[in-house]
């Protein structure tokens, strides 16, 4: 297999973007990568997207030769690939991309991730988010997506003891790091009270508990490392790419306070890239609620099962402690796009690295890490970047 | 071959709204109503419950209380005037959630408030001529009363369930009698949302003739009078008419005490007089004898005399809900969170 | 129209049907052909029963913002509900004040109207559980 970097990165503006459609979303973010890589179109392979719901969000399928069209690459006729697993479609198109490169079947692949959720209204959007729950068996009987997060809360709370104040310091901490992103949608501090005090959406979690509805997209360009120099003297490298998927239904585990799906693909991670937990300065992880980042650090081993709501609230995950999380504000106040957030992950986690995240600039970061997740724990991807 | 009683279940929704918190937002004089009805609340249906979820709640405690196997049951009637459907079945439905599919006939009734007692003779007829073993015959209702409307104060929900066979009877029924005419004092066109009434027309020619010709008729056939009978059940559209009826045939207060339901619960329509023999049989006891008439407006009557058996001795009552513990779990309600509740509010079509 | 999709789980979401893999005893809900232990080795052993109907709360929650379908009942309680046999599923308690639920509390099935698709539309029933 061969060695893969990523050489170029674009990003949107998230949030509710009244004046730009799905598909400017996606040319803007995919233009801006392959700009940032020096690239001229002939030399892209591929193209990969990843977008959980277009269908029902903007009533168009085929989004992926629709983006390769409005970028130009129609003439081209590059091989282009819509990739959906709900919130982790956009670290599984990065992974389609990366295995692409890595088996040697492409040299350069640009990998976009878009989402457009405010054409219709929060309710259906909603609706839209809850459809990666299994419809059949929970949605059916009343459940949403926030609702099974929150009974995931509930169980944290029962088994471990943590607190609602520890799981609200997750958003407090997210909303410190956005404020310091000028793409976020909420770059905003708020306080433990505004936390608390939200309206309920499914008790425990309230409004700030829960990641927004954003309109948004983002790119990458991945190459193999060997042409990479090519293109940039600061390539970011791909230490590793794993995927794991668990069942549906959230009622189908053993134990709701672990998701299985992000243990064995951080697991999987670390063994690729040949590091430890400690060698990782910061993590991008998929905190659409508050309590799935408590869930996602602790199930990566980076702290004890049931520790994760002190050590946050303890400041252990803000920028500045040895372990920076959601440096880019994370889903609650970058924005969730569902099919961007992915690859917005890895456009911070390539900025950290190139060291030109500005304000909320991770001294010596070096490696670092982004796990995405689908559903309710049914899919997770973590990818393992370095300096390379 | 002996005909009666198996099993039977009950079923009362939990919300409850007075006749004070209805007469409050239309004007009229609550105090008064409760009064002159005799009836000091009345069973409201949760947005979820309907004629099917109430006729499978009775059901299936009625199932619970007994070893019969659903796959045994011959034939299924559901009585109503509330069935969801104008077009597609309630028995169907009723017939899955027992586990009594497929081999068995099925059909919805819709004969006023004696649609359920209709069945219970139509079990009777299919297992008392060998055709079947066993016959289950519902009556429910979730009925409507236009907002504002005297009926407002007294249409409400609920539904018994009935086994009906020849082995293991622990109530049999030793005759049935039906007194009918055309007597249009209550009715509803297709597609109309509420019912309509002739006023005091319901009451005389209607009610009263009705009641009482049945009941005679019942007693002449059986050569009984109304000191033979334990207890006595009477369609109960209120708490006056039935308690005046019993005392127009001879019938005395503590007789009719257990099978009135009506000033707690309200009318329940189909679901009447299942509930209130439901209600007598929670507490009777071998030897007891049971007159019991169902009413229908435009419909007449359906008398039953019913002697309760040794069987009822070794029965599974507390495998299911009483009445009385139903009409004990209550929640009140406000008008507001009524009219919610029962569609009375004009929702925007389409949702968001 | 989602009439026949509906319809083809009727008998597991009135009756609460469940399979147990003949050759190891794992209790799936809803039923499954293959036992996710023993794979194909419960190829055609998969036996099909109904679930006593009883279980107890693993974690709930009282869910404020509705689907546009739940709108009428909103705020209503959802739970994770461990059954007797051991499996898990996801359904509304009702008749129950949402302070008085917790985790741990037995409760019982029973049928309501778990949706429809508009007034003219094809009614679902299914199971919502309340406490005993």
């Amino acid at each position: 297999m061969r060695e893969v970097a990523v050489i170029g990165i674009g990003i949107t503006k998230f949030g509710e973007l009244w004046e730009t459609g799905f598909r400017e979303m996606g040319m803007q973010a995919g233009l801006a990568a392959v700009q940032d890589a020096k690239l001229t179109a002939e030399e892209i392979d591929a193209l990969y997207v990843g977008n959980m719901s277009a269908g029902r969000f903007i009533e168009q399928e085929h989004v992926a030769a629709l983006i390769a069209d409005y970028s130009g690459m129609a003439r081209d006729h590059i091989p282009a690939t819509r990739v959906e697993a709900a919130g982790a479609s956009g670290g599984l198109a990065i992974r389609q991309a990366y295995l692409a490169i890595a088996s040697g079947q492409h040299d350069i692949v640009v990998v976009g991730g878009a989402e457009k959720m405010t054409d219709i209204s929060d309710t259906i959007s909603n609706e839209i988010q809850s459809s990666a729950a299994d419809q059949q068996w929970e949605c059916v009987f009343g459940a949403t997506f926030p609702a099974l997060h929150a009974m995931i809360a509930r169980r944290h709370m029962f088994q471990y003891g943590t607190t609602r104040e520890q799981i609200a310091s997750v958003a407090v901490k997210n909303h410190k790091h956005g404020a310091l992103n000028p793409n976020a949608q909420f770059q905003k501090e708020i306080e433990m009270g505004t936390v608390l005090k939200s309206g309920m959406v499914a008790d425990p979690l309230g409004v700030f508990d829960c990641a927004p509805n954003s309109d948004g997209a983002a790119a990458v360009v991945l190459c193999s490392m060997d042409k990479a120099r090519k293109y940039t003297d600061a390539p970011v490298k791909v230490l590793a790419s794993a995927q794991a998927s668990d069942s549906l239904a959230l009622h189908s585990r053993a134990d709701i306070c672990t998701f299985e799906a992000t243990r064995v693909a951080a697991d999987r991670a670390f063994a690729q890239a040949k590091l430890e937990r400690k060698d990782i300065q910061l993590a991008e992880v998929h905190d659409n609620f508050t309590i799935s980042e408590l869930l996602a650090v602790e199930d990566m081993g980076f702290f004890p099962k049931g520790q994760a709501g002190k050590a946050t609230m303890d400041g252990q995950t803000t920028i500045g402690a040895k372990l920076a999380v959601n440096t880019s504000g994370g889903l609650k106040a970058r924005g969730d796009p569902i099919g961007a957030t992915g690859v917005a992950q890895i456009v911070e986690l390539v900025q950290q690295l190139r060291g030109t995240a500005g304000r909320r600039q991770v001294d010596g970061a070096k490696y670092a890490l982004a796990q995405n997740v689908g559903g309710t724990g049914a899919t997770a991807v973590v990818h393992i970047l370095g300096v390379a | 071959m002996d005909v009666g009683i198996v099993s039977y279940g009950a079923y009362i929704p939990r919300f409850r709204i007075t006749p004070q918190d209805i007469g409050r937002v239309w004007g009229s004089d609550g105090d008064a109503m409760s009064k002159g009805l005799m009836i000091y609340s009345k069973s409201v249906p949760a947005p979820d419950e309907d004629v099917v979820t109430i006729s499978v709640e009775a059901a299936r405690s009625m199932m619970r209380r007994c070893d019969v196997s659903p796959k045994d049951i011959g034939a299924l009637y559901v009585g109503s005037e509330s069935h969801p459907y104008a077009v597609k079945p309630t028995g169907t439905i009723v017939a899955e959630a027992i586990g009594a599919s497929p081999n068995l006939t099925v059909a919805d009734l819709e004969f006023a408030c004696k649609a359920g007692t209709a069945g219970i003779q139509m079990c009777m007829g299919l297992v008392g001529s060998g055709m079947i073993k066993y016959g289950v015959a519902i009556g429910a209702d979730t009925s409507q009363g236009a907002p504002g409307d005297p009926l407002e104060f007294s249409a409400s929900a609920g539904g018994g369930a009935y086994l009906i066979g020849s082995e293991k009877v622990i109530a049999k029924i030793n005759g049935t009698y039906s007194y009918t005419t055309d007597t249009p004092d209550f009715w509803r066109r297709e597609g109309e949302p509420y019912p309509s009434h002739g006023g005091r027309f319901t009451g005389e020619p209607a009610y009263f003739k009705h009641v009482t010709s049945c009941a005679k008729g019942t007693m002449d056939r059986m050569g009984t009078k109304p000191t033979d009978y334990t207890h006595a059940v009477f369609h109960q559209p209120n708490g006056k008419f039935p308690t005046r009826v019993a005392k127009m045939l001879g019938f005395s207060d503590e007789q009719i005490k257990l099978g009135l339901l009506t000033p707690y619960i309200g009318n329940t329509y189909s679901g009447a007089v299942p509930l209130g023999l439901a209600s007598v049989l929670d507490h009777a006891r071998p030897g007891d004898r049971i007159f019991a008439v169902a009413y229908g407006s435009g419909a007449g009557c359906d008398g039953f005399d019913i002697t309760v058996t040794d069987e009822i001795a070794s029965y599974r009552r507390d495998a299911g809900p009483t009445v009385a513990q139903m009409i004990e779990r209550k929640k009140m309600i406000d008008y507001a969170t009524y009219a919610k509740y029962r569609g009375k509010i004009r929702m925007k079509e389409g949702g968001q | 129209m989602t009439t026949a999709r509906f319809w083809r789980d009727n008998q597991t979401r009135y009756n609460l049907m469940a399979t147990r893999c003949g050759n190891c005893g794992k209790v799936t809900f809803p039923p499954r052909n293959v036992c996710p232990v023993c794979h194909r080795k419960s190829m055609g052993k998969m036996k099909r029963f109904q679930l006593n109907g009883e279980g107890e709360v693993y974690s709930f929650t009282v869910v404020h913002e509705a689907p546009s379908a739940f709108e009428m009942q909103k705020p209503y309680v959802l739970a994770m509900i461990r059954m007797d046999e051991g499996v898990m599923l996801t359904a509304q308690l009702i008749d129950v004040e949402a302070a008085d639920v917790k985790i741990g509390m037995k409760v019982k099935a029973t049928i309501r109207k778990i949706g429809e698709e508009g007034p003219g539309g094809i009614i679902h029933y299914g199971y919502k559980f309340t406490p005993f």
